[in-house]
């Protein structure tokens, strides 16, 4: 299952550092950050609860950057 | 500027404020360091912040954490230096922290900066549509519009939703779609797409397509996920980012201890720590690699939007790559080249006016539907008045016999002519050829054929200057007409009369043979070849769903020139990306030698870093202005 969530992150550096830790996370097969739209869109996998893990992607991206924010 | 902005806005403009003021203010020992340290929180304690946090969660690489670590470093060798009677700098570490700070602001600013740049040259969202309910007229957000519905648009306004005319006529501005600037006029019956701009009539208009579905709403959706799909260039930096960092770093560790240790032991020299741990700090100044970082995929964005306001749609930072180093682009003739429609193309060998011509052969040929005849009525361009017409006889394949006017006319093909024994002067043009006798006088003939496109010529020859030397030609018609029209247009290489499978064959050949091959269709039963080519081009797209969707650059219109114009934006992209690329290396090399020589101090560090993005940013936004090739 594809999902696009809206996302807040200052820095670009940071975008790549966010999509790599949301590609870490449990349950996420594949993850693209999109720093100018301020996207992040996930591709979770099918087994995994879609919610419970993109809680999982914030606190991760948390971590790297305490600012960030994604909206879900 | 939002919030955010502005919060930063007003620390950067105290912290400035007071640094400059401290300047002339004679204070000495703890009260000038503690007087310095105010402007340094008011400017750095979200960073100090975030260094925290870093060490924390165990990132030595935090970009802050490393900044935090430069300027405290800077603080701690000035305070080392005051207490050995020296006039220690605490300006440099609040300096550095300031323009680090007015860096992300611009970068921040430039970001949001180029969105709404791009939001507004796509602005074709539409805010609301008029609907009658019950008898009186309301404006509705689009997506609560079913189709079948009717709406009402006035002029001046933008057309909501996908729909068919039922009543009135005006023309349409559909610039904001197309790139083309001359009006379009529309009546009832046409159909009408949504982002286009009614100019002067009142238009009722039946939906066809749901908000979600409509023109606008694909559209917006294509470029905004565009971006998203990334290009090498981008993995390629992102990478590089990934181990810029950490090489930087262990750099200024090294730089800390061994030269130092090496003058003590083997030069017998004082060590002058401090020295080597200031170009040490410097190095960790330009650790980030932010210039890189932000302005490769803004390039991109910006090449992405400059091209969608002329009407080129390119669905991903990775076509718009591809594009640019397009070695060989094969085109469909028909709808690509040609315009695929069957046109009265020329007129010889006639003894009468040749409108009288026309109009003879349109009124003879006034009761059939055949293309031919169509075209010929197109040409004629009038009512036809059929009190005139008399006794139509069609001579099955060949031609018609008609009585106009009392004249006896015969317009067909030669074999008609010889059975009148009259006699045809044979025609060397390609198509399908019409002669006409009247009252068994041979009068001349009319060549009907598929018209080149009169930007065709053009868009081969500049696609050719572009450095796309290897151009083919693919089509489904007879060899003859291949070749008038490969010649005509330049084109070395074609194949006729290609069945759509073998189309696809051919291009998968091409494909092997040749480095990265682009395919230009008009969208038309050729979904499968666009998607199998590295780049599929597909043309005159205003509508059509599957062609948006197997292609990988679309046009909105069927203009070839655009095809071209697509390259030139693509190539011009991937220029400004390497030049982003060579600019940023090189200056931060340069900084990280200075450095290391003691040449660069933090002030020069964080300048060049700054400055480099800003420099870097400025020339990403470039991308966004080009201009459509011309005739």
């Amino acid at each position: 299952m594809k999902k696009s969530y809206k996302i807040e992150v200052d820095c670009a550096n940071c975008a790549n550092l966010m999509e790599e830790e949301a590609k870490k996370t449990k349950g996420v097969k594949n993850a693209v950050v999109n720093f100018i739209t301020q996207k992040m869109d996930v591709e979770f996998d099918d087994s995994f609860n879609s919610e419970a893990v993109i809680k999982e992607v914030l606190k991760n991206c948390k971590k790297i950057e305490e600012d960030c924010e994604i909206y879900f | 500027m939002n919030k955010k902005q502005k919060k930063i806005l007003i620390r950067i403009i105290i912290a400035s404020v007071l640094l400059i003021g401290l300047h002339f203010i004679m204070i000495k020992g703890a009260v000038r360091f503690f007087a310095y340290m105010i402007p340094y929180y008011i400017i750095g304690n979200d960073i100090i912040k975030k260094a925290i946090n870093g060490l924390k969660n165990r990132k030595p690489f935090d970009e802050s954490l490393l900044m935090a670590v430069a300027t405290l470093g800077a603080v701690i060798l000035a305070v080392y230096n005051e207490m050995h009677s020296i006039k220690g700098d605490y300006v440099e570490a609040v300096a550095v922290m300031l323009f680090y700070q007015i860096g992300e602001f611009f970068q921040n600013m430039a970001v949001n900066k180029s969105r709404k740049n791009i939001a507004e040259l796509m602005n074709i969202r539409p805010d609301y549509a008029n609907i009658e309910i019950n008898g009186k007229i309301e404006k509705v957000d689009p997506n609560e519009i079913e189709t079948g519905n009717i709406i009402i648009v006035n002029p001046g306004e933008k057309v909501p939703l996908d729909g068919v005319i039922i009543e009135g006529n005006s023309s349409v501005n559909t610039s904001a779609l197309t790139g083309e600037s001359i009006p379009r006029a529309v009546e009832v019956n046409d159909e009408i797409i949504s982002g286009s701009i009614n100019l002067n009539g009142l238009l009722k208009i039946k939906v066809t397509k749901k908000f979600g579905d409509s023109t606008v709403s694909k559209i917006l959706e294509l470029v905004e996920n565009a971006s998203s799909k990334k290009s090498k260039s981008e993995d390629f930096i992102a990478k590089f980012a990934r181990v810029y960092t950490p090489i930087v770093v262990i750099s200024a560790i090294i730089l800390a201890v061994i030269p130092p240790i090496f003058r003590i032991i083997f030069l017998n020299l004082p060590a002058l720590w401090s020295v080597w741990i200031y170009r040490a700090l410097t190095f960790l100044v330009i650790s980030c690699p932010c210039a890189l970082v932000i302005s490769i995929p803004l390039s991109f964005f910006a090449g992405i939007g400059g091209a969608s306001r002329l009407g080129i749609l390119i669905k991903g930072s990775n076509y718009l790559e591809t594009l640019s180093k397009v070695k060989t682009i094969v085109f469909d003739k028909t709808g690509t080249l040609t315009k695929g429609i069957f046109e009265v193309n020329a007129i010889h060998h006639n003894k009468i006016d040749e409108e009288k011509l026309i109009e003879y052969a349109a009124l003879a040929e006034s009761a059939s539907s055949h293309p031919i005849a169509v075209s010929l009525k197109k040409a004629y361009n009038k009512k036809i008045d059929l009190s005139r017409i008399k006794n139509i006889q069609e001579i099955s394949g060949n031609g018609i016999i008609a009585q106009i006017d009392d004249l006896e006319i015969i317009a067909g093909n030669e074999k008609i002519m010889e059975k009148f024994n009259i006699e045809s002067i044979k025609c060397h043009s390609i198509g399908t050829i019409i002669h006409i006798a009247i009252n068994k006088n041979y009068m001349g003939h009319i060549v009907i054929s598929d018209v080149i496109k009169p930007e065709s010529e053009k868009a081969v020859e500049s696609l050719k200057k572009l450095g796309i030397k290897n151009i083919v030609m693919l089509t489904g018609d007879l060899k003859n007409v291949a070749q008038n029209v490969a010649e005509k247009l330049k084109i070395s290489k074609f194949y006729a009369q290609l069945l759509p499978d073998e189309k696809l064959k051919k291009v998968e050949e091409i494909i092997s043979e040749n480095n990265i091959t682009a395919f230009a269709g008009d969208g038309i039963n050729d979904a499968p070849v666009l998607s199998r080519a590295d780049i599929g081009i597909a043309m005159g797209a205003m509508g059509s769903d599957s062609a948006i969707e197997a292609a990988d650059v679309v046009l909105m219109d069927d203009n070839p020139l655009k095809i071209s114009t697509a390259v030139k934006i693509s190539k011009n992209c991937l220029n400004i990306v390497k030049q982003n690329i060579c600019f940023a290396l090189v200056v931060k090399f340069i900084c990280l030698i200075l450095g290391a020589l003691g040449i660069a101090n933090m002030w020069l560090a964080v300048f060049a870093d700054v400055g480099v993005m800003i420099i870097c940013i400025l020339n990403a936004f470039r991308a966004l202005f080009i201009k459509h090739i011309d005739k």
